[in-house]
């Protein structure tokens, strides 16, 4: 039959990739609330993954359509074909965009121990790290309304929060990843080039803003 | 040379439409259609193509304009989604019973109630005895690429009939990953111009589309109809071989993964697949022969072709993303085990109802059902049950 592929020779597949069994995957959660931009800074992590060459994948778990409701986007980035088409639910890396939501949503749910959550929030380590259900990976937070205040004078936190992802997730060098969304911003904003500085130095700054 | 994207696959099949660049596209262009027809309304705006678009006040209507531009000789598309295609129901049959070659993108997602809005097969698995061949896709790439197929498929000589081109609601349609695109000339080389044998707007030839046919000629109507179903088996698979020298990617009425020696399989369809071919992989490091049959052509339905794929099985299962209140389970599961019983296989057969309203289906899931498939080839179905859910909160 036409269209077969055979077991083992999966080479013949499209784009001529040779798959691999999800092993090698990075696989990044984010919680945020509707309008905050936690799709999108999926979307935009996919988007400079791929610039660098990398199979990746980038969907949101869409709830009720409102904005304020909890939601659930998602990453996989791999140096491989990347088949495989479930949520994810033993993610390396998690980003919460609102900490509203650690009152309500399990957001450590299957995270692996040696990976890492980023919690954008104006509150301490201390203050927080009693509401991640004993999580024992490493906690990461960042003021991402400090940044953007300081930078874009308005509150867009998945600016932020993707460098500081980018940064912990070390799925790519960081200047690297600086270069391709100045490329990707300068083709955005095309017709608003001086909204370009603002976003670039918010992701400089939010890489010093991490603890 | 193939170019390398990301896109989702709303935008995939906006990309091939853009590419095609055909004559008319009415739309309802807000939900529960997807952002496909906004994509498309863009490039036209922006001047990338110069198609026809036509913001309809319903589904029914985006059909019917269908009707009427590919009536008079326009090569047409459209775009819908769950209760959007339900609204297009009355029309589907008229635009299959003249043989109008339409080419409609279908994000598949499930039809109320409850109210919601993610994948399931059940809007155009509803819609598959409306005439209209149906294609279905596992990822953004074949989505693409099943697109690109479609007017070869559907405005062929033989065939002329309309064509869905399904791919899964946001688990696809909203899903950026990788893709390889043509350039939009090798697109244009293989898609070519529609020039329709008959058409109401050729002026030597007076004709009526779509009139009263009394009892002693309405039967034939349908069975001519019926033919050209019969013959698309063959244009989809010469078209598909065409599109292989193009594209390098092979396509046929369905893939078959893992299948020379495979003692279990699970046929099925759409996204579930990729993560299928991750489990089977997993189980074939363990020594376990599963493998997978995903259909791609659902009408015609090939089932010849797919019992003679599945003639060496011990135990099959059989998905659907739809339930179809039968009390037998889905279409899928109806289809198949009749097409095994012509062929006189007798291996022990399962269906399973999953997925539904976006409930997520995983690689745990599908070894879970390997396994299961391994005991029944062992012990028999010992289940009294008609057909099972997989992934259902009981």
């Amino acid at each position: 039959m036409i269209g077969s592929t055979l077991c083992g020779n999966v080479t013949e597949l499209p784009s001529g990739d040779t798959s691999m069994p999800c092993g090698n995957i990075v696989e990044i959660r984010w919680h945020g609330r509707g309008g905050q931009g936690a799709k999108t800074a999926a979307l935009l992590l996919a988007d400079v993954a791929f610039s660098i060459g990398k199979h990746v994948q980038g969907f949101p778990e869409y709830g009720p359509e409102r904005m304020g409701a909890p939601i659930t986007a998602y990453n996989r980035i791999s140096d491989t074909d990347i088949r495989v088409h479930s949520n994810i639910y033993e993610p390396d890396f998690v980003a919460v965009v609102d900490d509203t939501l650690l009152h309500s949503v399990d957001v450590t749910g299957g995270l692996k121990k040696d990976g890492a959550i980023l919690i954008n929030t104006e509150k301490s380590k201390e203050e927080i790290l009693p509401l991640l259900k004993g999580y024992e990976g490493e906690v990461h937070i960042m003021n991402a309304r400090e940044v953007c205040m300081k930078t874009l004078g308005r509150y867009f936190p998945n600016t932020p929060m993707l460098a500081a992802m980018v940064k912990i997730s070390k799925v790519m060098d960081q200047d690297v990843f600086l270069k391709e969304m100045e490329a990707s911003l300068q083709h955005k904003f095309a017709k608003k080039p001086e909204v370009l500085e603002g976003n670039m130095q918010a992701l400089r700054l939010a890489f010093d803003a991490v603890a | 040379m193939a170019i390398k994207e990301r896109l989702s696959g709303n935008e995939a099949v906006a990309y091939a439409m853009k590419q095609i660049n055909p004559d008319v596209m009415p739309a309802f262009p807000i939900t529960p259609s997807t952002e496909l027809p906004q994509f498309v309304s863009s490039y036209i705006a922006n001047g990338e193509m110069d198609t026809e678009f036509i913001p309809v006040e319903s589904e029914h209507s985006a059909m019917s304009a269908a009707i009427g531009a590919e009536s008079a000789g326009a090569r047409t598309m459209t775009a819908t989604s769950s209760a959007g295609l339900a609204l297009m129901w009355e029309m589907l049959y008229v635009a299959a019973s003249n043989r109008l070659p339409i080419a409609l993108a279908v994000v598949n997602r499930a039809l109320s109630g409850p109210l919601n809005i993610n994948c399931e097969h059940s809007d155009s698995m509803g819609a598959r005895d409306s005439g209209w061949i149906q294609l279905y896709a596992e990822d953004n790439q074949e989505a693409y690429d099943n697109f690109i197929q479609a007017y070869r498929i559907a405005e062929h000589k033989d065939v002329r009939l309309p064509i869905m081109i399904c791919q899964d609601g946001f688990i696809i349609s909203h899903g950026v990953a990788n893709i390889e695109l043509l350039e939009e000339e090798a697109v244009r080389n293989f898609v070519g111009e529609y020039n329709p044998e008959h058409y109401l707007l050729k002026a030597d030839e007076p004709m009526a589309v779509g009139p009263y046919a009394v009892s002693c000629y309405g039967m034939e109507a349908k069975r001519a109809q019926a033919q050209g179903m019969i013959n698309a088996k063959q244009v989809i698979l010469d078209v598909a071989a065409e599109y292989e020298k193009v594209s390098g990617r092979r396509y046929g009425f369905f893939e078959e993964y893992c299948m020379e020696d495979a003692d279990y399989a699970i046929v099925a369809i759409g996204s579930v697949c990729g993560t299928m071919k991750e489990a089977i992989d997993r189980l074939r490091a363990k020594g376990i022969k599963a493998g997978l049959l995903k259909v791609r052509v659902f009408r015609p339905f090939p089932g010849a072709e797919i019992a003679k794929a599945l003639k060496n099985c011990k135990s099959i299962a059989v998905m659907d993303r739809s339930e179809s209140f039968s009390a037998v389970g889905g279409p899928l599961g109806a289809e198949v085990p009749a097409a095994l019983f012509q062929a006189k296989n007798t291996a022990e057969v399962i269906k399973i109802v999953y997925g539904l309203n976006g409930r997520d289906f995983t690689i745990e899931d599908a070894e879970k059902l390997y396994k299961d498939l391994a005991d029944i080839a062992e012990n028999g179905n010992q289940s009294e049950e008609e057909y099972r859910y997989i992934g259902l909160r009981e």
